[in-house]
């Protein structure tokens, strides 16, 4: 049998390559073009083939802000996602006025734009007027943002909290709310406890949106820019530089294009490949096979 | 395993019932065995299910008690009954093998661990998953994972019920024969007090020992499939169950026999006598004359009693005849053995012992 060969069906999928390609493509392609230049200025370039890379690769002040990086990252989901489980376990059922004010509420930090959030939360921590700061000063502790760098990285991180563990929350929650009554009712007949509950049905099947909740919340705070420029400024010192604060520093403030193109680059493989890594790990630890 | 008893139970979903309506389970008090099997049949919406929640401790009935060996158990949980449940759609573990599956509700209970072992294996033999033990239960076709439910119900030895609701809806039918024998094979091995919700007549009749007729929230009949057939006491039973259902006419009364446009049809002796001294019902009142298709006796006019038909048509369904007759300007089944002629001047006669008379629609006896 011959297969029918119709070449028409290329046509269809042109708008969308065409709107990729303007949106994607070719801003990524002149990235990777100024990546391997020297840039002095308008038509003024050379090429340099992988000196930025080597040039980033080595750099002291990277390092440190990677290493933040990373471990920010880490707390940000060591606490949100445990935290958005329980917010979710603990919130109201069915469709009552307590279930839909709960959702606004919850979903009330994640309308604010960031900038805002960045602002509230400088105010909020602020020694002599702020709600936080002025309680910590009053209860005796020497809490101060702007020159402590422990209390700087707390805030930034109880501030991301703040704003995205509705997120986990509201996705967790809706996992929770597609598990039919009957899973709970049969687990009540065979004995189990509330914690194999949890562990055997509701996690089982929150495991779908809890995957996009992780790459979601890494992704995003591997990314994190405008809260801690508005709040810090990534300071003080560098204490909350965080690697699209530095790249921001580079390209924008030293005006160091082909630097910066090389340092997007491999920032962008770094996020790819966490993401790659947290996929598969709790992709395969879920359906995968014990034998 | 436990005799369950009603006692004047109800249940309505209103905060404060006023009429019969307002219950979606009708008072109803009674007794099941011990060791049998009863299915609880009727269309969607009938009260069934309210009546297995009631049973299995996930519902708290509004009125009445439910004893369990004499127990009071109305407000205990489902665990506390020792009550198993098979549901609808088939609920599994999804990160546990079929075996930690089929162990959960034993492990749960701390049961000494080669004990679970024994049980567990028994169980896969005898529902024909020992093949499956070491698989991923997530993975499995649908009517497995239903296996796996009924196994963790059966695995546990002191039961004091297993109920099934509607467990082979989403079976595929050539399985679900299959799983019903198993069924069937298990509750003659072990004895166990089984009770099983259907909408199907046959899964119920071929089921059960006993079958529980519900309908708009009432218990209308519990009996043995024989008696559901032979002696309907409601006309839904009459209509449920058998197919086609029973020949109902609404008739008016002259002595023992029940007058249907004019024509007498004579009843078993006596059979009016229960009812109160009339003969023609009273506004809001029905009297109906019912005969299964398997009882009307197909005759020639002329003969002793019997009532001139028109035959409409005849459906050749293999094994029997179905004949569709017109009496006057009712429409009657009639069901024939293959062989059997239709005469061009057929008559039928109603044999008394399966004539029955219904008053607003309950058998009158």
């Amino acid at each position: 049998m011959d297969k029918v060969q119709d070449n028409r069906a290329w046509f269809l999928i042109i708008p969308v390559f065409l709107i990729v390609a303007f949106s994607a493509i070719l801003p990524l392609m002149t990235v990777v073009n100024y990546s391997v230049q020297e840039i002095f200025g308008p038509g003024q370039t050379l090429f340099v083939g992988t000196e930025w890379f080597e040039k980033v690769l080595a750099d002291e002040r990277l390092h440190d802000a990677l290493f933040r990086q990373i471990i920010y990252s880490l707390a940000v989901l060591a606490i949100e996602i445990p935290l958005g489980i329980v917010i979710a376990l603990g919130m109201p059922g069915g469709r009552s006025a307590k279930t839909s004010l709960t959702l606004v509420l919850l979903a009330l930090p994640l309308l604010i734009p960031f900038n805002v959030v960045g602002t509230i939360w400088q105010i909020f921590g602020r020694g002599d007027i702020g709600l936080a700061g002025a309680t910590f000063r009053a209860l005796g502790f020497s809490y101060n943002y702007t020159s402590n760098s422990l209390d700087a990285w707390l805030t930034v991180l109880v501030m991301d909290v703040w704003h995205w563990t509705s997120l986990v929350a509201l996705l967790a929650y809706a996992g929770l709310q597609s598990i039919p009554p009957a899973f709970y009712q049969a687990a009540k007949i065979d004995g189990a406890s509330k914690w194999a509950v949890f562990r055997y049905i509701q996690l089982p099947k929150m495991r779908g949106v809890l995957v996009i909740a992780i790459l979601l919340r890494f992704m995003d705070s591997f990314m994190i820019y405008t809260e801690p420029f508005v709040l810090t400024g990534g300071g003080p010192g560098n204490s909350t530089t965080f690697l699209s604060q530095y790249l921001t520093q580079m390209a924008v403030g030293q005006f160091d294009i082909g630097k910066a193109a090389a340092f997007s680059i491999i920032y962008f493989l770094i996020v790819l490949l966490f993401s790659f890594v947290f996929y598969t790990i709790i992709t395969k630890t879920g359906s995968g096979e014990k034998q | 395993m436990a005799t369950i008893q009603f006692d004047n139970l109800g249940h309505s979903y209103h905060p404060h019932p006023s009429k019969p309506d307002d219950y979606a389970l009708r008072r109803l008090s009674q007794e099941w065995e011990d060791g049998k099997a009863y299915a609880l049949l009727g269309p969607s919406g009938c009260g069934k299910s309210t009546l297995l929640n009631i049973i299995s401790g996930l519902l708290v009935p509004s009125e009445g008690r439910v004893l369990f060996d004499g127990l009071d158990v109305t407000r205990c949980t489902p665990e506390e009954r020792n009550i198993a449940q098979v549901f609808q759609f088939p609920v599994i573990y999804d990160t546990m093998t079929v075996y930690e599956n089929l162990a959960f509700p034993l492990r749960n209970r701390k049961v000494p661990e080669a004990d679970v072992d024994r049980r567990v294996r028994q169980v896969a033999e005898a529902l024909d998953l020992t093949a499956d033990l070491k698989k991923r239960a997530q993975r499995l076709t649908p009517d497995a994972k239903q296996k796996i439910s009924m196994g963790r119900g059966l695995v546990r030895s002191d039961v004091a019920a297993i109920l099934f609701d509607e467990p082979l809806t989403v079976i595929d039918p050539h399985t679900k024969w299959i799983l019903r024998r198993k069924l069937r094979q298990i509750h003659e091995e072990y004895r166990l007090t089984m009770i099983y919700v259907t909408h199907d007549q046959v899964e119920a009749l071929t089921f059960a020992d006993k079958v529980a007729v519900m309908y708009e929230g009432a218990m209308v009949q519990l009996g043995t499939p024989q008696e559901l057939f032979e002696a309907p006491r409601h006309t839904f039973v009459g209509y449920f169950i058998g197919s086609p259902g029973i020949n109902l006419m609404p008739c008016t009364l002259g002595g023992d026999q029940a007058i249907v446009e004019g024509i007498a049809i004579p009843l078993a002796p006596g059979s009016a006598a229960a009812l109160p001294n009339r003969d023609v019902p009273k506004l809001g009142e029905k009297f109906e004359l019912g005969i299964r298709p398997e009882f009307v006796e197909l005759t020639r006019s002329g003969a002793n009693g019997a009532i001139p038909v028109q035959v409409v048509g005849v459906d050749d369904l293999g094994t029997s005849k179905l004949a569709t007759l017109r009496m006057g300007s009712h429409t009657l089944k009639a069901r024939l053995s293959e062989d059997q002629e239709i005469p061009l001047d057929a008559a039928i006669r109603f044999p008394t012992r399966w004539t029955k008379l219904y008053h607003d629609s309950y058998l009158v006896n």
